[in-house]
């Protein structure tokens, strides 16, 4: 299966967004997937990201990147100024998770969150044979990996459960970026590598 | 750094009759600027850019005189044939704002009305008013709109307040290490080099031409003081720690560690050419600064007046506690809750406020893409 830009969370992102709509992305690197909504959905975008390279690509991109840490909150945005917040593939680097989904909500009416999915089976055939984990989303070796927190599908439910978060949809991939499709919670946790959820507030 | 010098620059005079009424309710009924230009102004007139300069800065922005090679504009590094601001596709405009000691009308200036010069008797400027004269300048150039304004420290407060008073007249506004306004802390610090000159027994009230006697004293001790807090504490610690100039103690006051050579050194030099009644107007410039006074102190309401389709680049330095990325975020978010185009960037440089005017090829590098993204 081809991606649009290489990156299967980012069409189904894509595919949630509304031409016109105002779009926060963390962690947004070189601000391919804010370019891709401006281009294609003339969405408002800015971009966060902590990384100098990823300033200078996103600024060349003709992004509204901002540098800064996630870890810090998100101050200089007011409440409820973006229609979405993203966090791909971010999540799973960031220390103080409650915190951050606080603030993408505080922020944003709805956060959009994509992360690598530890139970993925292949990940734990790699823990049974003694290794951690390297694979298609979870691209790196253990001693120089950005991740921090890992957690799985049902992890992360639970997680948005006890905070009061809605799931309003979810799509889980598999390693080749194909969707999948089971109704069983616990399979479906152990076939996704990488899963995309839209929450929202309680209302 | 990649890219070459604009090379050989002339600096040319413009003379301006209208009277302009400046925030302090005073009138200049005439005053002249001093200004270069590099590069090119296109047909269409949408490739200008200007530079302003900081407490001490002037129009000579970069390159070179002809009869003075190692007179180099002060920001020479970052203009240029293939420089950020690049000459082959720029028109760059740099001038000396009123009150300066360069040429344009300033205090040291002659008074038409008496025929002396001006002195203390100089009404003190706003970033409000050197606005407004930097925009005759621009309709004496045919400028009907900046592509960019450009400014570190109190030249970024210029660009600021572009986008607020001229908002029609430009179309990018690039502020480095500055702030919405000064702290207490930043003030007290230059109510101290005030004191220094005005308590010079040489200083007479601002008159000292006619005495003919320079507060050299006094100017030299605001600007050792000023070069400290422009410097971070790590690189004075990296580039002179407290190495001895005759490696041990003489146990009197001539000076001995290298520190002090080098900010006796910066001081005298600084005293040598610079005027003091412009070093008294520049600082109270800096105090008076805060675009949200008239909006109740609310930045986002300022920062309203900016035209929605002008963008900014803000950008800070890590190791710069006098204008400390905290005050930029401030800018930041207010244009951020004006749904304003902005970028930010962060810059890890260990210059402390004096990064602004280093050559690194981050810090450079991210001018140089917003700038190229501009479509003229």
């Amino acid at each position: 299966m081809t991606h649009t830009l290489g990156r299967p969370d980012f069409d189904i992102i894509s595919a949630w967004i509304e031409p016109g709509h105002r779009v926060l992305d963390l962690g947004c690197g070189d601000g391919t997937l804010l370019k891709h909504l401006i281009d294609t959905r003339g969405v408002h975008g800015v971009g966060v990201d902590v990384d100098d390279a990823n300033i200078l690509a996103a600024i060349k991109n003709g992004i509204n990147v901002l540098q800064g840490n996630l870890e810090k909150g998100l101050d200089e945005f007011t409440d409820q100024s973006f229609d979405h917040v993203v966090l791909s593939r971010t999540l799973q680097t960031v220390r103080h998770t409650e915190g951050i989904l606080r603030e993408m909500l505080r922020v944003g009416r709805e956060a959009v969150v994509s992360f690598p999915n530890f139970a993925y089976w292949k990940n734990l055939r790699s823990v049974l044979d003694g290794r951690m984990p390297v694979s298609e989303d979870l691209p790196y070796q253990w001693y120089d990996s950005p991740n921090v927190r890992f957690f799985t599908l049902l992890d992360f439910e639970a997680l948005c459960a006890q905070m009061g978060l809605i799931i309003r949809e979810r799509h889980v991939l598999d390693e080749g970026g194909n969707m999948v499709d089971k109704d069983d919670e616990r399979e479906l946790n152990f076939l996704g590598s990488l899963a995309v959820y839209r929450l929202t507030r309680s209302r | 750094m990649p890219g070459q010098s604009v090379g050989v620059v002339t600096s040319h005079r413009a003379h301006f009759d209208q009277p302009l009424h400046l925030r302090s309710g005073s009138v200049l009924p005439a005053y002249d600027l001093v200004y270069e230009t590099y590069g090119t102004l296109n047909a269409a007139k949408s490739n200008a850019i200007l530079v302003c300069h900081a407490l001490s800065g002037h129009h000579h922005v970069a390159g070179h005189y002809a009869d003075a090679p190692d007179n180099i504009g002060w920001w020479d590094n970052i203009v240029g044939p293939g420089r950020p601001l690049d000459t082959d596709r720029y028109f760059i405009v740099g001038l000396n704002n009123l009150g300066g000691c360069h040429g344009s009308t300033g205090p040291s200036s002659i008074n038409p009305a008496t025929g002396k010069r001006w002195g203390a008797d100089f009404p003190i400027v706003a970033v409000s008013d050197w606005v407004e004269a930097q925009a005759r300048l621009a309709d004496l150039l045919g400028i009907d709109a900046w592509a960019a304004v450009i400014g570190g420290s109190l030249g970024g407060m210029q660009a600021l307040r572009w986008t607020i008073s001229q908002p029609e007249r430009v179309r990018n506004a690039i502020v480095i290490a500055s702030a919405p306004k000064l702290t207490a802390q930043n003030i007290a610090f230059n109510d101290v080099a005030r004191q220094a000159i005005l308590t010079d027994p040489d200083f007479h009230g601002g008159h000292y031409y006619e005495h003919n006697t320079r507060p050299t004293r006094g100017l030299r001790l605001a600007r050792m003081l000023g070069h400290i807090t422009y410097l971070s504490d790590d690189q004075m610690g990296e580039k002179f720690g407290r190495e001895l100039r005759n490696g041990s103690f003489s146990f009197d006051y001539d000076v001995e560690f290298e520190v002090e050579s080098y900010l006796r050194y910066q001081g005298d030099k600084f005293a040598g050419y610079f005027d003091a009644n412009t070093y008294l107007l520049m600082t109270k410039a800096l105090d008076y600064f805060d675009p949200a006074r008239l909006d109740g102190g609310d930045l986002t309401k300022a920062m309203a007046r900016s035209k929605p389709n002008t963008g900014f680049l803000i950008a800070s330095f890590t190791t710069d506690w006098r204008f400390s990325p905290a005050r930029s975020k401030e800018i930041v978010a207010a244009l951020l809750a004006n749904n304003r185009n902005v970028s930010y960037a962060e810059i890890d440089l260990n210059f402390g406020h004096d990064s602004f005017l280093m050559d690194d090829a981050h810090y450079h590098g991210v001018v140089d893409a917003y700038l190229r993204n501009i479509k003229l």
